[in-house]
């Protein structure tokens, strides 16, 4: 059974069509890439996943739940970094813990501990979240989004913004929880894909432009194949229609 | 309900984390006294009673309650923390509950630190207690309707000065509505039922009533339901505005 399950999803704000039909599911174990220029779709594609903006038509099912007729049910079992990572910067991250764990109905210290553990946050657990480094925040949003040990995790640019050692960390964890999971992430750094995802889809417009999935060293776009590291020159054909 | 509770202690605590629950805090009793004893003569009218104190409540209100709720929904749209919040198991509704009993527990704490002025009539006078009562009682109701407005305003904007302007504007507007300021502008056009309807809304007229002692089930029943109101627009604005940013 698909874990996340899209079904011709469409999002307008007013005649602007941000998402225009559509269509896809994620299995578990599969690390799922959005790839796309800004204003593709992206993150409102993963805010109606998550249940924050309700979609104009089309159907989300996370877990066997419709995000819609169900949303508690289904929020229970995604995992959630929005884009940027926000925090409450007055709060320290083991309060700021403590607080999604009381939400969630999470009882006793075990899923922070873990989740501490997997973020490595232990050494500034008691700092305000405002004081902390753009990679320490970014590591406190991930922790949040994987404390109640989701099946279904959403993950607007988990790493951008990072340094590279940062980046690696977030990856290395990514990969870590990837087998009995079903990601999504979004990027702009097409490396990342070639890093962590084990499919990607180029979003444009609104839309799908095209599906991908790794093919021995190569990924493999339809009846495009781009070599490793040659997924810029890839993109850029998809999303702007250049010649590679 | 769990939701509920954790969302309140989170806000409640949020007051506390920043110097802004001392600033207020201390604004509002050095602005409560001077009211109370420069404005209100408490010690030169030779009664012991409480009506100096209270009566500036509304006023005082009208500044400050928008300060107490601007903060609540304004800085979480700002964040981007909203979408965090909004995609948790939990329902609007308990997240609006949890705020608004956040800012009107703060409210009470403030509001209880007035008590050396009850205190002070006490060991000057034999004031009547039950009618104190009676006015705390009512200032605390008078406290939540200002809040629960002020809460719904908060999720209009993402910016925290236009909350507060609008929460003393709306506030303003519901303390006087039983007066010439808003009845005149209507009386000339509206018909008498609708009149009456905007003059029944007027806080201060309520609010008199409760001072003299008097706790009418009617007026208790204009605060919660006003408090209802309010919490219900609350939500219905979280939710319509949710995608504009």
């Amino acid at each position: 059974m698909a874990m996340i399950l899209i079904d011709s999803l469409v999002k307008r704000f007013g005649a602007f069509a941000a998402v225009d039909g559509i269509s896809f599911a994620v299995e578990r174990g599969t690390v799922l890439g959005f790839l796309g220029p800004n204003g593709a779709g992206k993150s409102t594609t993963m805010k109606m996943i998550t249940g924050f903006l309700p979609p104009t038509a089309g159907r989300v099912r996370v877990c066997g739940h419709d995000v819609q007729a169900e949303p508690l049910a289904a929020k229970r079992r995604i995992g959630y970094l929005p884009e940027g990572a926000p925090t409450y910067p007055d709060m320290t991250p083991l309060a700021f813990l403590e607080f999604v764990a009381r939400v969630r109905g999470l009882k006793g210290r075990a899923a922070i501990d873990r989740a501490v553990e997997r973020t490595d946050l232990g050494a500034v657990l008691h700092q305000p979240i405002d004081t902390l480094s753009k990679g320490y925040r970014r590591r406190v949003g991930l922790a949040q989004a994987i404390l109640h040990d989701p099946d279904v995790l959403i993950l607007d640019e988990p790493t951008d913004g990072l340094d590279p050692n940062q980046k690696h960390e977030v990856r290395r964890l990514i990969r870590a929880m990837a087998a009995d999971k079903a990601i999504i992430l979004s990027t702009h750094i097409l490396e990342e894909v070639e890093a962590v995802c084990t499919r990607a889809l180029i979003i444009g417009r609104g839309k799908v432009l095209a599906e991908g999935v790794p093919d021995g060293l190569n990924w493999r776009f339809g009846d495009l194949e781009a070599p490793p590291g040659g997924l810029d020159a890839l993109f850029r054909r998809v999303t702007l229609g250049e010649a590679a | 309900m769990t939701g509920t509770l954790a969302i309140f202690r989170r806000e409640l605590a949020a007051y506390f984390a920043t110097p802004v629950a001392y600033v207020f805090i201390v604004g509002f009793l050095l602005l409560a006294g001077i009211f109370t004893f420069y404005v209100g003569g408490l010690l030169e009218r030779g009664q012991a009673d409480l009506r100096p104190f209270f009566q500036f409540h509304p006023w005082l209100y009208v500044v400050l309650m928008p300060a107490v709720a601007m903060r609540l929904w304004a800085e979480e749209r700002r964040a981007g923390t909203i979408e965090l919040l909004l995609t948790l198991p939990v329902d609007l509704s308990a997240v609006v509950l949890g705020k608004f009993l956040a800012a009107w527990a703060f409210t009470a704490v403030a509001l209880a630190l007035t008590a050396p002025v009850w205190l002070t009539v006490n060991v000057l006078g034999h004031p009547d207690n039950g009618v104190a009562l009676a006015g705390y009682v009512g200032s605390l109701l008078m406290a939540g309707g200002y809040l629960a407005v002020c809460a719904a305003l908060s999720a209009l904007t993402r910016n925290q000065v236009v909350a507060f302007v609008l929460g003393v504007v709306v506030c303003l507007l519901l303390t006087v509505a039983g007066s010439p300021i808003v009845l005149d502008a209507v009386a000339g056009w509206a018909p008498r039922a609708l009149i009456d309807a905007v003059a029944g809304f007027s806080v201060l007229t309520r609010f008199a009533a409760i001072m003299d002692g008097v706790i009418d089930l009617r007026d208790v029943v204009f605060f919660a339901s006003l408090i209802a109101l309010a919490l219900f627009a609350n939500a219905l604005v979280v939710d319509l505005r949710k995608g504009v940013g």
